[in-house]
């Protein structure tokens, strides 16, 4: 399909979840994920202010650097690896296509 | 004890619109919020990000927004309890509502609207095992008295600016001080980031970059914290207090249990008059969850509207509501 990527999704308990996502919306990875109504909370709404989205790249996809709101923001996250990423910095868009990500685990408050 | 006709629980742009909306049909307000000051998510998190849809402002700074409704409000004389988290309520039974915070302030309505947002910010809490058991036994996530710190051994963890900056002043405090941050780098203000380089250089503090914290030991009270260090694996830090530093995030907090119907962190309501299962009490804002729900703080202004008409039959039972417009009648404040 035209404007179409797929994305491999594993979530927290290890079940895979194959994803489509559109584009040419706008749409960034936290955004489908909740579409798909996995459980990423996305608290801030996606402007990289909490880490509710945080995921783990396994594909060896070449990502655009963080910025320094992501950056300071994993900064302050549990559970951050060097493979991690927030979701909602990821748009969605052709260079994604066959990405593999996990999420990671929840922080409990 | 105060009195008014509609308390607010949560002073961010919703609850402060609500002011004026109540203020239009001569109803007071008396708002509660967790946070110092009055904005919730726009004073906490974004001050200095645009908003792009609020009605009439092509862009304005969620500070500004803030600005803007305070000045717009002041009219309507609303009181405010500030750094105070709404906790418990109970009825009356004239059917009026005292709510209690946290600091035991109480506050009577016949009226609460809760436009909580996001919840109460409250600190992150590092995944560790046996964290809870040492909570006030040791580990503290908010610095009230430094004073508590004298002459004791203190870790921190974290590498934003209030670690820095706690950091900094507790070199001076305590007897010890130990600063664990996760990478090598840190992202605090550049002065902060110097001074600590400078203090661990000449050995007022103990810096572990590349560190996580990975264990709590303790008989009752907190005695060492495990630390696992790049450099030379795990440490084991003998210390009187961790505090771990690592920013606030939102909490549904104590309004889970107030007998509300709630549905993923949101409080379900009548989008007739966003009354709540609880007659009396209403959800607007971020905070509530309907059919068609958008969380944007101009859908909470349409929401705080139609909730003070709804308001105004219980405030005045007796009384005939009419509708007014400001071009007609102007603002007449109390």
């Amino acid at each position: 399909m035209d404007n179409m990527i797929n994305i491999t999704l594993l979530d927290r308990e290890g079940v895979k979840h194959e994803l489509k996502g559109p584009t040419d919306m706008n749409m960034n990875l936290m955004e489908l994920c909740k579409a798909y109504e996995l459980p990423v909370k996305g608290t801030c709404g996606g402007m990289a202010l909490c880490s509710t989205c945080h995921v783990y790249v396994l594909s060896d996809h070449e990502l655009h650097e963080q910025s320094e709101d992501e950056e300071n923001i994993l900064d302050q996250a549990f559970f951050v690896k060097d493979n991690s990423r927030l979701g909602c910095q990821l748009h969605l868009s052709d260079e994604l296509e066959g990405l593999i990500v996990q999420l990671a685990p929840e922080s409990e408050n | 004890m105060i009195q008014t006709d509609i308390l607010i629980v949560g002073a961010g742009p919703v609850g402060l619109f609500t002011v004026f909306e109540a203020g239009l049909l001569k109803m007071r307000c008396h708002l509660v919020d967790s946070l110092p000051v009055p904005g919730g998510q726009l004073a906490e998190i974004y001050p200095k990000k645009p908003i792009y849809d609020i009605p009439g402002y092509p862009s304005i700074l969620a500070g500004d927004l803030v600005d803007r409704l305070m000045e717009q409000i002041e009219p309507f004389k609303p009181g405010f309890t500030l750094g105070e988290r709404a906790e418990k309520f109970e009825q009356l039974e004239n059917g009026h509502f005292v709510l209690t915070t946290s600091k035991g302030t109480q506050i009577q309505a016949p009226v609460i609207a809760i436009a909580g947002g996001l919840g109460c910010f409250e600190p992150r809490k590092p995944p560790l095992e046996n964290l809870e058991r040492f909570e006030d036994k040791g580990i503290d996530y908010i610095i009230r008295d430094p004073e508590k710190y004298r002459n004791k051994r203190v870790v921190i963890a974290g590498g934003g600016d209030s670690a820095l900056d706690w950091t900094i002043f507790l070199a001076e405090v305590a007897s010890e001080v130990t600063l664990i941050h996760r990478r090598k780098d840190f992202r605090g203000a550049p002065d902060s980031v110097e001074k600590v380089h400078e203090l661990a250089h000449s050995g007022r503090i103990d810096l572990l970059t590349d560190s996580q914290t990975t264990g709590l030991r303790g008989n009752g009270v907190l005695t060492d914290v495990v630390i696992d260090t790049k450099e030379k694996g795990e440490v084991v830090r003998p210390t009187d207090y961790f505090i771990p530093l690592f920013g606030l995030s939102p909490e549904l907090g104590p309004l889970g249990s107030w007998g509300l119907n709630v549905d993923k962190n949101a409080i379900e309501v009548n989008t007739l008059d966003y009354s709540t299962n609880i007659p009396g009490v209403y959800a607007i804002g971020d905070i509530n969850t309907y059919q068609g729900k958008l969380k944007l703080i101009l859908c909470g202004f349409h929401e705080a509207t139609l909730m003070c008409q709804s308001a105004f039959k219980r405030v005045n039972p007796d009384k005939k509501l009419s509708f007014k417009y400001t071009t007609v009648n102007g603002v007449n404040a109390f």
